[in-house]
């Protein structure tokens, strides 16, 4: 089997590519229901009802999405670069170390000011967490992927030793948790006896700031450059490095906000199970938005209806709900090998 | 206890000996599939499922040494599944290799979760013991440091020579090395890079597999979830340390075994002073550290991250 790019791509072929892909996802996850025993249709419905069947449902969904929102689009931005931000998880937990220190009770100002400043430090310290693989990428040639993936355990065992040592908080009775966010600092609800806030109006303007940036600003314009072609972009004159450490701080800024979101907006104060592996799953956040900061506030809604639809799949029938991990990692395979097929035409002999 | 006494102890050899086991398993498997010019980012989740299926067999009635053959084969068909995205596909190594990690841990987990649905306490096995090599066993210090150990150690350090043989002395072997370094010239002398990459993959993720298995029915007797912990990382790290060569691929695992074993002992004696969670930081900031140090003579092989398509150039 040989590949020839595609002259010219059929409009139906770029939306049923990635439907197909996630059909056959679909359908592998039915295989899995019908080995737990489960009938699938009542199990897909199950699934469909806890994500999306009742307006708590929904709200539910849309807070799970406003955190892999952030990272999804951490992810795309860095992605787009080809800069292989696997770091995410660790950055998330870098924005929300930040926001415990500076938002626990050092710094006291009125709401408008105090949560724009909480957001600011979350993304600076995403950010810093980022450069030292970048530092080593660009001057070293040590490979990024494999730093910031190490730096996840790094960043988590140091919030563990936080927590169990000196920002454990006296009152909580025992439990390994920080001093809780000012009232200054929560966000607001955005429905009433939901858990749905303000995060998520955070999480579509920067969607919307984040595309804008790319598709139109000149720093965003490089960004593309140096992804697509590297060599090319160098000969054209755009600073390679230069452009790698922006994205790199905006990349590592985004998924330090997600955690800034989880702890203003969810939680109120910090533990060490704040994210279930955001960082790790906004990569498939957006792989599945094909890279396009819009595409992600959809593709963060899908998934985070997969989970919580499973969680409320899991309570009904005896399934387990790691069927929402195999259901995204599947359709994240599936959708990058369609992706394939939208550009290249597949020739047999 | 000082550091000098941890050095005279038996325990500490004996240890740092068992804790490369599942590192020699691991970087061996990512070399071989780096040497062929693909970057194997599923050995995280194929070291879990290693892990899970190879407990899980022995778990069903399985014996220990067909529940290793099991190990493997589910690695191979992972990696399977990993080369006909990367390599027959071209698609990105890195996005592939995150997406079968994420794959293989969450089957791995679901499967565990669904055939085991109401134990909260997770069950044991009865895992392999220690084989003592007659013999070369009554040695004195070496015997019980080197030859009292489980069968899979031995299998582990046999085959750092075996992979260096096959690499370095067969066709095959060189096949392989030039596959990753250059694919046009295995093309040119009639060989289909695909398949030879593939193979390579297969192979690598197989040994990935035993190196997950090790944990669950060798040093440990169960499964938990989440028990790999970033060492499929590490090895990743390893890999870059040795400078893709299996001779130093070993002395790398035993260095970072060392450290491993030495850190739990110091650990022990010192939590007064410095948090334990620093001690469990220690690894991951050591592979960085060592692949910095390794970075002005990393030799890449030069088509590695490279898709292969027939008559592109």
């Amino acid at each position: 089997m040989r590949f020839e790019p595609r002259t010219q791509v059929p409009l139906w072929l770029n939306v049923a590519a990635p439907l197909a892909a996630l059909a056959l996802s679909f359908l592998f996850c039915a295989l899995l229901i019908l080995w737990a025993g489960a009938p699938v249709f009542a199990a897909y419905g199950a699934l469909l009802k806890g994500a999306f069947g009742s307006v708590f449902a929904l709200s539910e969904t849309l807070t799970r999405a406003a955190p892999l929102i952030f990272t999804g689009l951490a992810a795309a931005v860095a992605f787009r670069a080809k800069l292989w931000n696997i770091g995410g998880e660790g950055q998330l937990y870098a924005g929300a170390l930040a926001v415990t220190y500076f938002g626990t009770g050092l710094i006291t100002l009125p709401p408008v000011l105090m949560i724009p400043l909480l957001f600011f430090v979350g993304a600076v310290a995403g950010g810093l967490l980022l450069l030292l693989p970048v530092f080593l990428k660009l001057h070293l040639k040590v490979d990024e992927v494999v730093t910031t993936l190490l730096l996840n355990f790094v960043v988590l065992l140091f919030a563990n030793y936080l927590l169990f040592g000196p920002w454990k908080d006296p009152l909580a009775m025992g439990w390994p948790q920080a001093a809780p966010i000012i009232d200054e600092g929560v966000l607001a609800p955005l429905i009433p006896r939901t858990r749905l806030h303000a995060g998520l109006i955070w999480a579509l303007v920067f969607a919307v700031a984040a595309w804008a940036f790319i598709r139109y600003s000149k720093w965003g314009f490089e960004i593309r450059a140096v992804g697509n072609n590297p060599e090319a972009a160098r000969f054209a004159g755009i600073p390679l490095g230069a452009t790698v450490l922006r994205t790199a701080l905006l990349s590592g800024g985004l998924a330090g906000m997600a955690g800034v979101c989880e702890l203003a907006g969810l939680k109120g104060y910090l533990t060490l199970d704040i994210s279930p592996g955001f960082g790790y799953t906004g990569i498939a956040v957006a792989m599945l938005a094909g890279l396009h900061p819009l595409g992600v506030i959809a593709s963060a809604i899908f998934v985070a209806a997969i989970y919580n639809g499973a969680d409320a799949m899991s309570r009904a029938m005896s399934i387990s709900n790691y069927l929402a991990d195999v259901l995204t990692a599947t359709a994240l395979l599936l959708v990058l090998a369609s992706v394939l097929f939208v550009r290249y035409r597949p020739r047999w002999g | 206890m000082d550091i000098l006494e941890i050095f005279v102890s038996l325990g500490f050899w004996a240890a740092l000996v068992r804790m490369a086991t599942p590192l020699i398993f691991g970087t061996l498997g990512e070399l071989i599939c780096e040497r062929a010019g693909v970057l194997n980012l599923g050995i995280e989740g194929i070291m879990t499922l290693g892990a899970m299926t190879a407990w899980m067999w022995v778990y069903q009635g399985g014996d220990l040494w067909s529940a290793v053959l099991v190990a493997a084969v589910f690695g191979a068909l992972f990696g399977w599944l990993h080369a006909g995205f990367s390599v027959y596909l071209g698609l990105s190594q890195h996005v592939t290799g995150i997406g079968i990690t994420l794959l293989a841990s969450a089957l791995s987990y679901f499967a565990f979760r669904m055939m085991l649905p109401d134990v909260t306490t997770p069950p044991k096995i009865e895992p392999f013991a220690p084989y003592p090599v007659p013999g070369l066993s009554e040695l004195p210090f070496l015997g019980e440091v080197l030859f009292t150990q489980s069968p899979l150690t031995y299998l582990a350090f046999l085959l750092v020579p075996a992979v260096a043989y096959g690499l370095y002395r067969t066709p095959l072997g060189l096949a392989v090395r030039m596959v990753g370094e250059n694919p046009m010239a295995v093309e040119a002398q009639g060989i289909d890079v695909h398949r030879l990459r593939t193979a390579a993959v297969m192979l690598g993720s197989a040994l990935m597999a035993i190196g997950g298995a090790f944990f669950t029915i060798s040093v440990f007797d169960a499964f938990y979830i989440g028990m790999i912990n970033g060492r499929g990382w590490i090895c990743i790290a390893l890999v870059i340390f040795a400078s893709w060569r299996p001779g130093k691929a070993l002395l790398g695992a035993l260095l970072f075994a060392a450290f491993e074993a030495l850190q739990i002992r110091v650990q022990q004696a010192s939590s007064a002073f410095i948090p334990y969670q620093f001690y469990l930081m220690m690894p991951y900031v050591l592979s960085i550290l060592a692949m910095i140090v390794m970075s002005r003579r990393a030799a890449y092989p030069k088509a590695l991250l490279v898709p292969f398509r027939k008559g592109e150039r």
